[in-house]
């Protein structure tokens, strides 16, 4: 025998089941009175951050082609400079009027997800190399046993895309634009499949 | 239908990883980490067993994450949740809500005051029901860490047999769900507690980016 390395494993995942709503937006299942305003909710700038101001929606699809009613939807992003507001940024004070976090739950009518944002600025990956601009997503929702991370990319920023080294590591090229949202006007459409043809790329982070 | 049917794409972390959001303190209210006050009515209570929950969160070293948001919610003693989509016959408390946070201390400890949640049946199996639990959602230091869990407690015979449980292949690891009764954190002629600890997964350190395995 030897020695135990003994670091502790860490916490399994557990479904968010039906009814997340209640811990993490509960003003939006009607539980009002305890938190003045749900956390995340709203736009993510205000009127001194600086950037352009874009809109995104979609919605979280499953095997069967029916739009999640229950899915929760959260999004970490850098501020139009590249930067993000945590104390793990190391390269610079990201923008303080753009905390770079929002939290939307589906419509329980029609799936729909909506965050009002900036577009974020370039993020080197680890050999310094810049990364497209991206928008990381988590989204939980019943019948998912662990938070699913993906990323969303801007249609218009062909040229970075296609220079992305993380967009490169997908051998399966073909899957590539399930992480690409289109844009018409301010808008970015960006729907996530969860089963089937067009499944989108998943990470393992 | 929900599962994804191909395999992840590993990635090791960048900054749009290791970086996450901060919640201060000052975001919290004085009652946010007590069910038991958050939503009742003047001078009245929930109906049920007082309970105190508490714990750390962790990281995969044993350190305390300090500052990490968590965030928990419930059903009410009799299993009947505050959720316009619940349709379970069992009442609503008209003072219990089943929402709460809190952001732990500078050694990772957090604690809040509650109702323990009553069992209640699912639409899965014909007669499936689901042990009591509270839900929880807990943000570390990095977006990575995200995660969001359920917290089950000793004793419990319908852990074993609840197929949400069992999704967890290793029962080792889903006896890192259950929380002991912990009577030396009771208060005595008030409530009984629980303790719960949560561990977030490793923050990959930049010093070890020779070893793609992790610290």
């Amino acid at each position: 025998m030897v020695q135990p390395l003994g670091y502790l494993k860490e916490s399994p995942s557990q479904t968010a089941g039906p009814y997340v709503h209640i811990g993490c937006t509960p003003n939006f299942t009607g539980i009002e009175g305890v938190f003045e305003k749900d956390l995340g909710s709203g736009p993510l700038y205000n009127e001194r951050t600086r950037g352009e101001r874009i809109t995104i929606r979609g919605r979280v699809i499953d095997g069967s082609g029916t739009p999640l009613k229950d899915a929760l939807v959260e999004i970490w992003q850098a501020d139009a400079d590249g930067l993000y507001n945590s104390p793990s940024e190391t390269r610079g004070k990201a923008d303080p009027d753009f905390a770079g976090w929002g939290r939307c739950p589906a419509d329980m009518e029609t799936g729909e997800y909506v965050f009002e944002t900036v577009k974020p600025g370039r993020v080197p990956f680890r050999d310094g190399r810049l990364m497209a601009p991206h928008i990381t997503f988590w989204i939980v929702a019943r019948g998912i046993n662990i938070g699913l991370h993906t990323r969303m990319y801007f249609a218009d920023e062909a040229e970075a895309n296609a220079a992305d080294p993380v967009l490169a590591r997908i051998e399966h090229r073909v899957r590539v634009p399930t992480l690409i949202a289109d844009r018409e006007g301010d808008t970015y459409t960006f729907d996530i499949h969860l089963q089937g043809e067009n499944e989108t790329v998943f990470f393992d982070i | 239908m929900r599962s994804p049917q191909r395999a992840l794409i590993s990635l090791e972390g960048t900054k749009s990883e290791i970086t996450g959001p901060v919640f201060g303190h000052n975001m919290l209210n004085e009652f946010d980490n007590d069910l038991i006050q958050n939503y009742a009515r003047a001078g009245e209570s929930p109906i049920g067993q007082r309970i105190l929950v508490h714990g750390r969160v962790l990281d995969e070293r044993g350190r305390g994450v300090a500052g990490a948001l968590v965030e928990f919610w419930q059903a009410n003693a009799g299993g009947r949740y505050r959720h316009k989509k619940e349709t379970y016959l069992a009442a609503l408390d008209p003072n219990f809500g089943g929402v709460g946070r809190t952001v732990t201390d500078e050694d990772g400890y957090y604690w809040f005051k509650t109702i323990k949640p009553g069992p209640y049946p699912w639409p899965n199996g014909v007669n499936d029901w689901r042990p009591a639990h509270i839900h929880f959602s807990v943000f570390g230091h990095g977006f990575a860490q995200r995660l969001i869990t359920q917290m089950y407690f000793e004793g419990d015979p319908l852990i074993w047999i609840c197929p949400i449980v069992k999704t967890i292949p290793d029962e080792e690891a889903i006896k890192r769900l259950i929380a002991p009764l912990d009577l030396n954190a009771t208060i005595p002629m008030d409530m009984r507690a629980y303790k719960f600890d949560i561990v977030l997964r490793g923050r990959r350190s930049t010093m070890f980016d020779n070893r793609k395995e992790g610290n």
